[in-house]
This record gives structure tokens, C-alpha cells and sequence, in this order.
């Protein structure tokens, strides 16, 4: 039992990390050259299924690694525990696949199961978000988008199109990486004096519109809104039509995330600037398993591409996967 | 001579009512938002409905107020419901999830509003089972649905966000009535009913009683298990039409995020109202004052342009202060310095 492992973990290790040492073992497995007919065994560990974002992260990743596409994947979602999460990884090393995907729940607390991944030899890479751990060289790559570049495209929208604008920033949950990255990004582009206030929504639209509701009363002179989100961006939109303005126009909106009802609102010409925060990488994913499972080199971070909206077309909005 | 000895004694007898310092607290947060951003207090009529921020906060402070109606009664029993703000979520999620499978129409809307109230009645009333007939510490059975209650919502939702469109259901909590939006109506009818039945009726006396000594009134005859099972049945029940009212307007039934933490608001207005935890007396018009100032305190750290990072510690600034004030034996303290004083001044 021992050798068939050492020569198939040691083919993928050679794959993954190209290992000149143990160039002996892959001449007998011949997996090594490209997918052939042999299906790359994947596990995939999903964090759970806290928002639209993620259910259609989840969908993205199922329908890029097929069997057709020459994966044999193995899904388990987390629901949100860490403690099912490391159980997942565990089996798959039992199962000993070729490669090994997930997303963190958290970011601490893994040391000693990543650590059995390396000792396992099946490369790990890493989906959306990261870990914090002791290990050396924990993972071959991460894949997952960058918050702040995100913030920092919606701000050189504004600087551009609206560059005397009064600012009103609508914070996400205060101290999460999505509020803390965008804030950063956006505020080193439009300046800090261009900013008249800023309060949080928590990510959502109840509380969006309340902050709006009351920043109206507070900042009068605001005639542009960043939203870190577009459910805060929605909740906006409430509140400046019940205060008898017009969304877009009065007071222009931009916000980041591009969910369904988000871009049907830039349709409407209630949002005017929409950075999307893209889920569906699915075949992002697929691509650097492959690569990773083919043995090529892999940068260390691979930012997933975003669009972003200045306008949209019915048919572009149906045709979106979420 | 005796007329500043009156007003003095009235003074103090005020100062000791239980209402005295949450409301002094809502009235001077209130002036000096006024005063620090002009025509915050205007409430003007626009697109024929009443438009300004007291209107806003009369709005928003209508979710703390139905948790708190119903945690007000648990909490006079001298129990807690810990699972409000998962049954927002499930009930939310429900009437959601109905609307979705059977379209937008008003009357699927109404059936909607229903199912989701049973519910949460259906809830509170599994949490009175646990309470009275199984006997559990009302802390740990509610705690049950407050943990177990998020999953419960997630299945109904099956992971996703529900987002449909009912512009009937919506108006629940975005529209209005005669000018009034209709939050407001629904929140000033619920007081209404809740303070007639426990007010008007001996149910409020009896629910103290037990509160102050389940023993003792079962001695004398009050069916205690009864009373405290309808009462979790109505806190549940509450606590669901708080989560269509809340979450109404958004029209998407978000179980992650729906109602979280919202029963710690509950507890709050409750105390700051004047209610203890420990069972009892409790005051329904303390809940109303203690929801409005909540609210108004959220607002006020806008109005005040606190950053963000500092508006907990604002919030908690204000509560500490107004708990304090409240406090008797602090009172005590500071009056037994006046004499004092008084003497000091004599000589």
C-alpha cells in the first residue's frame, strides 16, 4: 500500500511541485502528461453558503470541474465550520487526490492539517479567501479577488466622471476585508477632503437606508454615494427617492459586487458605476488545477478578473449566471 | 414659602420616576441633534406622507419596539427569549419562500404575512413547551432556537438569498397609511393591544405575580404554567411580525443577517425602559421610550458624524449614562452628599 502512495502522491508532487528528486516514479504512472483520458481527482472544500456571492461561487466551481472537462470532483461544503472543514481535508488526503481546493472559513487554525497535506504531497490551492499559518510554503497558489483593487477601480471612476463630488462612503461591516480593502483603495484615489462622511450599513439594505436616511440630513452637500456593497447600494436608493430626490441623478451612486438586482438597478439608471466583485471563476479555478496538476509554475496570487459597469443592456443582465 | 419646598419635592418625586432618565436622555439627544444640524425636527408632507427624520426614527424604533413587547412580558415572568432574532429570520424567510413559489399578488401577499405570524407563533409557543413543561432554564431553551434557529432558516431558504417582488407585501414595511407609514400603524396597534390586555385585564398583574414569586402565586392560585406558555407564545409571535416589518423592504430573506443580534436590542430597551431582569413589575411605556432612543442614538451618531469605528463606544457612552442615572443606590450616594452641603451653606 505504501509504494502505490509514494507513486501516486509522488507523481502529483513532481506535477505540482516539480521535485527533480523523484523523477524516477513518474516514468511508470504517466498521469503527468496532460489530462489524457485519466480525470484529475479534485477535492473541493466550500466554506458554506453565507450569501448569493458564494452560492454562486459554489455553482461556477461545480460546472467548470467536470468530467468532461477532465476532472473527477469531489464537493463537501463546510456550512461555516472549521471543524467540517478540516474533517473534509482529512478524507481527502484518505482519499488521496491529486489535488486539493478550499476556502477558508477562517483564517487561523489550520496549521496542522495543512501540514498533513504536505506530508500527504498533494498540492493545495487556495479559493477567495487565505490562511494565516506557520507552515512553510502552505499553498502553490490562491485564487480569489482583490478587494482593494476593486475599490481603487470604482474611485478612478469617480475621480474621472465626477471629480468635485461630495462623498458620502457607505462602509461595509466594519473591520471585514471586503470594507477595510475597498475603503483603502477607493479613499487613496479620490482623497480623503473629497470625502464629506462616511457611516456603515453592514453589508445591508435595511441599514444602508437608514444610514443614508440620516447622512442626507447630516452631509446636504452629498451628491455622490459609494456603497462597499450593492444590497447598501439598494438601501440608497430608498432613502434618496423618500427624501423626493432622484437616484443617479440628484445624488450618483457607485457600489461594488454586480449581484442580479444590483445591475438591474445600473439599468435603471438608478446606479451609475458598478465594479463587480466576480464569483463565477470557476474556469479560473480549473485552469491553474490543471496547471498545478501539469507541474507548471504558478504565480503565487492569481487575482480573478473583474468587469465593471457603466452601463448594461437587458440582455447582458439575463444572460449573467447570477 | 411652602410653594419652592413643592416644586422641590415634585422635582425629586419626577426624578425617581422610572421613566425620568431614558426620557430626559431621548429629549436631550433629540435637542442637540436639532441644534447641531438644522431641520433635523421638521417633518414636512411630501408626496401626500409625513417625511423627516422623527418620522424615520418612528419607523425604525417599531422592530425594537414588538421584540421588546414581547421580551417585556417573558422578562416580567423572569424569563428570557434569547431566540427573537432567529425567529425574525424564520418567519422573514417563510412568508419570503411563499411568495417566491405562488408570485406577487395581494392576496398571496396577506397569505404570506399569515403563514410567516404562525410561524413564529408556532416558535414561541415550542418555546414555552421547553420552558414550562419540560421545565428547561428559559436561557438555555431559547438559546436552542437562537443557535439552532439560523440553520432552521437556511433550509427553509435552502442556503440562498430569496429575492422576489410583492409590492403588497413590501408596503408592509415601506408603505404608508393615511400618511403615515405603515410600520408606525402596525406598532402603535400591537401597544395598543398588548397595553389593553395586560393593562385592562389581570393578565399583566398576574404575569407580575409570578414574576416576583412563582410560589407564592401559585398558592394563591394562578396557573402559572399557562400564563408563561402564552406568554413565549406571543413573544415569538411579535418577534416574527418584527422580522416581515424589518426585513419587508428589502424583500430578500437574508437568514444569515435578518434580526442577528437583535435580541440583545430587545434585552436592552426592556432594561433601559425601567423593567428589571430578575422578573416582575415591568413597564410597556418604558419599552416605547427605550426603542426610541435606541433608534435615536443610531441616528445620532450620523447627525454627529462620529466615524464608524467609534460608534459603539458612543452607544455605550449614552446607555452607561443612562443607566447610571437610573441607578438608585448611585442616587443615594450623591444625595447623601447633599446634606452635607446644606449644612455647610447654613453656617
Amino acid at each position: 500500500m505504501a509504494g502505490r502512495n509514494v507513486r501516486r502522491a509522488g507523481a502529483a508532487a513532481l506535477a505540482a511541485l516539480s521535485l527533480a528528486a523523484l523523477s524516477a516514479c513518474s516514468s511508470g504512472s504517466g498521469s503527468d502528461e496532460g489530462s489524457g483520458d485519466e480525470l484529475i481527482s479534485v477535492g473541493f472544500s466550500q466554506l458554506g453558503a453565507e450569501s448569493g456571492w458564494r452560492t454562486a461561487n459554489t455553482e461556477s466551481v461545480q460546472a467548470s470541474l467536470t468530467e468532461e472537462a477532465g476532472f473527477d470532483l469531489t464537493f463537501v461544503d463546510a456550512q461555516q465550520k472549521q471543524e467540517n472543514q478540516i474533517k473534509a481535508l482529512r478524507d481527502f488526503i484518505a482519499q488521496d487526490v491529486d489535488v486539493i481546493a478550499f476556502s477558508p472559513v477562517i483564517e487561523t487554525g489550520w496549521d496542522e492539517v495543512i501540514e498533513e497535506i504536505k506530508d500527504a504531497e498533494i498540492p493545495l490551492v487556495l479559493v477567495d479567501r487565505t490562511v494565516d499559518t506557520t507552515v512553510e510554503d502552505p499553498y502553490v497558489t490562491w485564487i480569489g479577488a482583490d478587494f482593494k483593487q476593486e475599490g481603487i477601480t470604482a474611485g478612478e471612476w469617480v475621480k474621472e466622471n465626477a471629480p468635485d463630488a461630495k462623498i458620502f462612503e457607505l462602509q461595509g461591516t466594519m473591520g471585514s476585508g471586503a470594507q477595510v480593502d475597498r475603503e483603502e483603495g477607493f479613499d487613496s484615489v479620490v482623497g480623503e477632503e473629497n470625502i464629506v462622511g462616511k457611516a456603515s450599513g453592514n453589508f445591508t439594505r435595511a441599514e444602508g437606508k437608514a444610514a443614508v436616511e440620516a447622512a442626507l440630513q447630516a452631509y446636504p452637500e452629498t451628491n455622490l454615494i459609494f456603497a462597499h456593497n450593492d444590497d447598501m447600494g439598494l438601501g440608497a436608493i430608498e432613502a434618496i427617492e423618500a427624501a423626493g430626490k432622484v437616484p443617479g441623478v440628484d445624488i450618483k451612486i457607485v457600489t461594488i459586487d454586480g449581484v442580479h438586482d444590483g445591475l438591474q438597478a445600473l439599468l435603471d439608471g438608478k446606479f451609475n458605476y458598478v465594479v463587480e466583485c466576480n464569483p463565477v471563476f470557476g474556469d479560473q479555478i480549473a485552469d491553474a488545477i490543471k496547471k498545478v496538476y501539469a507541474g507548471e509554475e504558478l504565480p503565487k496570487e492569481t487575482i480573478v478578473v473583474d468587469q465593471a459597469f457603466e452601463s448594461i443592456t437587458q440582455e447582458e443582465l439575463d444572460a449573467r449566471l447570477y | 414659602m411652602n410653594a419652592p419646598n413643592n416644586v422641590v419635592a415634585n422635582l425629586r418625586r419626577l426624578t425617581r420616576h422610572h421613566l425620568f432618565w431614558p426620557v430626559a436622555a431621548l429629549v436631550a439627544l433629540v435637542l442637540a441633534c436639532g441644534a447641531y444640524s438644522p431641520g433635523f425636527l421638521d417633518v414636512t408632507v411630501a408626496d401626500s406622507h409625513l417625511f423627516g427624520q422623527p418620522v424615520d426614527i418612528l419607523r425604525q424604533s417599531v422592530t425594537p419596539l414588538l421584540l421588546g413587547l414581547g421580551m417585556c412580558l417573558v422578562i416580567a415572568t423572569g424569563g428570557i427569549d434569547l431566540s427573537v432574532g432567529a425567529v425574525m429570520a424564520i418567519s422573514l424567510a417563510v412568508s419570503l419562500t411563499f411568495i417566491d413559489a405562488n408570485g406577487p399578488g395581494t392576496a398571496t401577499a396577506l397569505t404570506a404575512l399569515v403563514i410567516g405570524l404562525i410561524t413564529a407563533l408556532v416558535i414561541g409557543t415550542f418555546n414555552g413547551f421547553l420552558v414550562t413543561v419540560l421545565g428547561i432554564q428559559p436561557f438555555i431553551a431559547t438559546m436552542i432556537l437562537m443557535v439552532a434557529g439560523r440553520g432552521v432558516a437556511m433550509l427553509v431558504t435552502k442556503g440562498q438569498i430569496t429575492t422576489t417582488a410583492s409590492p403588497a407585501f413590501k408596503s408592509i414595511g415601506s408603505g404608508f397609511v393615511l400618511g403615515v407609514p405603515t410600520p408606525v400603524v402596525i406598532g402603535a396597534v400591537v401597544l395598543a393591544i398588548v397595553a389593553v390586555l395586560v393593562r385592562r385585564t389581570a393578565l399583566g398583574m398576574l404575569v407580575e405575580s409570578i414574576g416576583i414569586n412563582r410560589e407564592a402565586s401559585r398558592l394563591a392560585g394562578v396557573r402559572a404554567t399557562g400564563l408563561i406558555w402564552t406568554v413565549y407564545a406571543i413573544c415569538g409571535l411579535l418577534a416574527g411580525l418584527a422580522g416581515i416589518v424589518y426585513g419587508a423592504p428589502t424583500m430578500a430573506a437574508d437568514a444569515n443577517n435578518i434580526g442577528l443580534m437583535k435580541e440583545l436590542d430587545a434585552i436592552m430597551v426592556v432594561v433601559l425602559g425601567g423593567t428589571k431582569l430578575d422578573g416582575g413589575k415591568f413597564s410597556l411605556a418604558g419599552v416605547v421610550v427605550g426603542s426610541l432612543l435606541l433608534t435615536t442614538i443610531e441616528r445620532a451618531v450620523i447627525i454627529f458624524h462620529i466615524p464608524s469605528q467609534v460608534t459603539p463606544l458612543f452607544k455605550a457612552l449614552v446607555l452607561i449614562v443612562v443607566c447610571l442615572a437610573a441607578s438608585e443606590r448611585l442616587r443615594r450616594a450623591v444625595t447623601g452628599l447633599l446634606p452635607v452641603r446644606r449644612l455647610q451653606e447654613a453656617s
